[in-house]
């Protein structure tokens, strides 16, 4: 059974693609027009994260830092501190890769209102190869303690995180994907920070993803079905604070579980399931991801097959899990 | 809380603060003892005559930002902050102990009176700079000091955050530098060469002051001249001496990160005491 807010026709050939970072950078517009407050900091970076049309409605209260993302932390850190609501966005390896220490401190242990975005997060940036592909971001960020994480799995799902992040009181990651990738949630679909959603019931396995991949796995389940295999499928687009209680509600059912996402398979999403499970309802559990290698160039559908973060590959690993 | 201070009270108070740093870290059995003696004249001047603020109301509105980005020096602004007003005298012994709101480097959410939490250099720099940016998207009046090291002047995020303030020309921020020439390793000059480092800010476009950080009357003129440069931030390069008020420290990088014992502290407190012997009969 599947969610039924979900797209009517989830698999059609005719199913939108927008990229999940238009969604963020329309949650600005709509973030900054509820809350005067709230302000957008860039680092030469503003088109590609769809800053634009922020800097373009409210340009008094937006930041261009230019190439200094250590100082753009900093920045907001204090901006925040003065009351306001700070948004930063770069690449995901750059933010919170290269300004780790900086969101460790000045916002973390501050306690500041700061949202990072990290942009380009997965291998599916594509041509600009390895330097700019986020594949760790995840692991940087849930490791740190007053930190939020969130994954929106579609466009529609971006603009409602961060509408969710605007309105949150503390420092949350926002991972944001490049590429257009399908939107097959709606206005309807349920998103609460901290709440995985079960976007397709099941018995026989639990896949939990996170990120365009969610899609992934709604379209693995659908061909499993026509094996007989009934596969639960699972939207944890919160890693931090993780909902337990649905992952372990779900595989005291079905009793074994896959997740998959665009990160390095240590330290994300599956970590985090994994770190539930192992501690309240030890299964067999397979983490899909990439496979402690770096990217590369390539075009992005090309890298998500090479590496086996597809449906194909999920089918391949149920299977495998339930023999 | 303003109470006009002579020359002469704010000496004998900075003194004062002095005994206290050495009380404080012979007490706590760690921290750094050069940077916070030679910053007292600096942090006297600005608890008790340069800053606007109320030490019964922390988080007044309108009140003058103190940021401070080489955070080790924090016991030297503890001491200014007790004396000032902001809690008691008594709380300055819990330093560096467990539960205390004397965290060893500044908490931000454990101490009120605190802009933010620093020890990483280079970090409080940007804070300050976006708390001065916060500022004059709000239209506000205050202005916001930064006390930073010369050491870290050599992390590279300092000079984001100079080279973002000269952009903005955040004339409500003035950082005091100060300029003790050593570091953990040696003298900065031999770790890693700061000079010329005038010229460095005002490449930047920053205003910049040359001062003796440890004569209390040039710290507060060049505070409030520096509040009246109206195209720049202002960048007050103090020179101090590290460990000043005690002589066998006086100089010695050895006492960036190093605490008095017992005996030395005693020595050290009899020599602020009697101010280096010039006060005779001080009894023990």
């Amino acid at each position: 059974m599947y969610n039924s807010s979900l797209l009517k026709n989830l698999f059609g050939k005719n199913i939108k693609q927008i990229p999940i970072r238009n969604g963020y950078g329309e949650g600005l517009v709509e973030a900054g027009k509820k809350d005067s407050n709230l302000v957008v900091l860039c680092a030469d970076l503003t088109d590609s994260t769809r800053s634009r049309g922020f800097k373009d409605k409210f340009p008094q209260r937006f930041i261009e830092v230019g190439v200094a993302e250590q100082n753009m932390a900093g920045l907001a850190a204090g901006l925040a501190l003065e009351g306001k609501i700070a948004f930063c966005s770069s690449y995901a390896v750059f933010n919170p890769g290269r300004n780790w220490e900086q969101i460790r401190i000045s916002v973390c242990y501050n306690q500041a209102n700061v949202k990072i975005a990290g942009h380009h997060a997965g291998i599916s940036v594509g041509p600009d190869g390895a330097t700019h592909q986020g594949l760790e971001d995840i692991a940087l960020t849930r490791c740190l303690p007053n930190m939020t994480v969130l994954v929106p799995g579609d466009y529609m799902e971006a603009k409602k995180a961060t509408l969710a992040a605007a309105k949150f009181k503390g420092p949350v990651y926002l991972r944001l994907a490049r590429e257009k990738t399908p939107v097959f949630t709606s206005l309807k679909t349920n998103f609460k920070i901290g709440k995985a959603e079960i976007f397709k019931t099941g018995k026989d396995i639990t896949i939990i993803a996170c990120g365009p991949l969610v899609y992934e796995a709604l379209k693995a389940a659908n061909e499993l079905e026509k094996e007989k295999l009934d596969a639960e499928v699972i939207n944890c687009h919160t890693i931090k604070p993780i909902d337990k209680k649905t992952i372990i509600d779900s595989t005291k059912k079905t009793g074994k579980v896959i997740t998959i996402e665009e990160h390095q398979v240590h330290g994300g999403l599956g970590s985090a399931v994994a770190e539930v499970l192992s501690q309240n309802n030890p299964v067999p559990m397979k983490i899909m991801g990439m496979p402690d290698k770096f990217g590369e160039s390539g075009q992005p559908q090309e890298l998500l097959d090479k590496y086996g973060l597809n449906s194909v590959q999920i089918i391949k690993e149920v299977k495998n899990l339930l023999k | 809380m303003k109470k006009n201070y002579t020359l002469k009270q704010l000496e004998r108070l900075a003194n004062t603060i002095r005994q206290d740093v050495i009380k404080m870290l012979l007490e706590a059995g760690s921290g750094h003892s050069a940077g916070p003696l030679g910053l007292a004249d600096v942090f006297t001047a600005l608890y008790f005559k340069v800053l606007k603020h109320n030490p019964k109301k922390p988080n007044w509105e309108q009140r003058d930002r103190l940021c401070l980005s080489c955070g080790h020096v924090v016991p030297v602004r503890y001491a200014a902050m007790a004396r000032a007003g902001y809690f008691p005298l008594s709380e300055l012994k819990t330093l560096r102990k467990l539960n205390s709101r004397l965290q060893g480097h500044p908490s931000y959410l454990d101490l009120p009176g605190l802009e933010h939490s620093s020890g990483p250099l280079g970090q409080g720099s940007s804070v300050a700079v976006g708390k001065a940016l916060a500022a004059k998207i709000n239209g506000q009046k205050h202005y916001v000091f930064c006390v930073c090291s010369d050491g870290e002047q050599q992390e590279g995020q300092f000079w984001e955050a100079v080279m973002f303030a000269g952009k903005h020309q955040l004339n409500n921020l003035v950082f005091i530098l100060d300029r003790n020439n050593i570091q953990i390793d040696g003298y900065t000059e031999e770790v890693m060469p700061l000079e010329p480092l005038k010229e460095k800010y005002e490449a930047f476009n920053w205003h910049v002051l040359e001062i003796d950080g440890n004569n209390l009357e040039q710290v507060i003129d060049a505070c409030q001249y520096a509040k009246t440069v109206y195209e720049k931030p202002t960048m007050i390069i103090a020179h101090t001496i590290p460990g000043k008020g005690v002589d066998f420290m006086e100089s010695d990088f050895k006492w960036h990160g190093n605490p008095p014992n017992e005996k030395q502290a005693r020595k050290a407190l009899h020599e602020l005491r009697t101010l280096r012997g010039q006060i005779v009969g001080e009894h023990e």
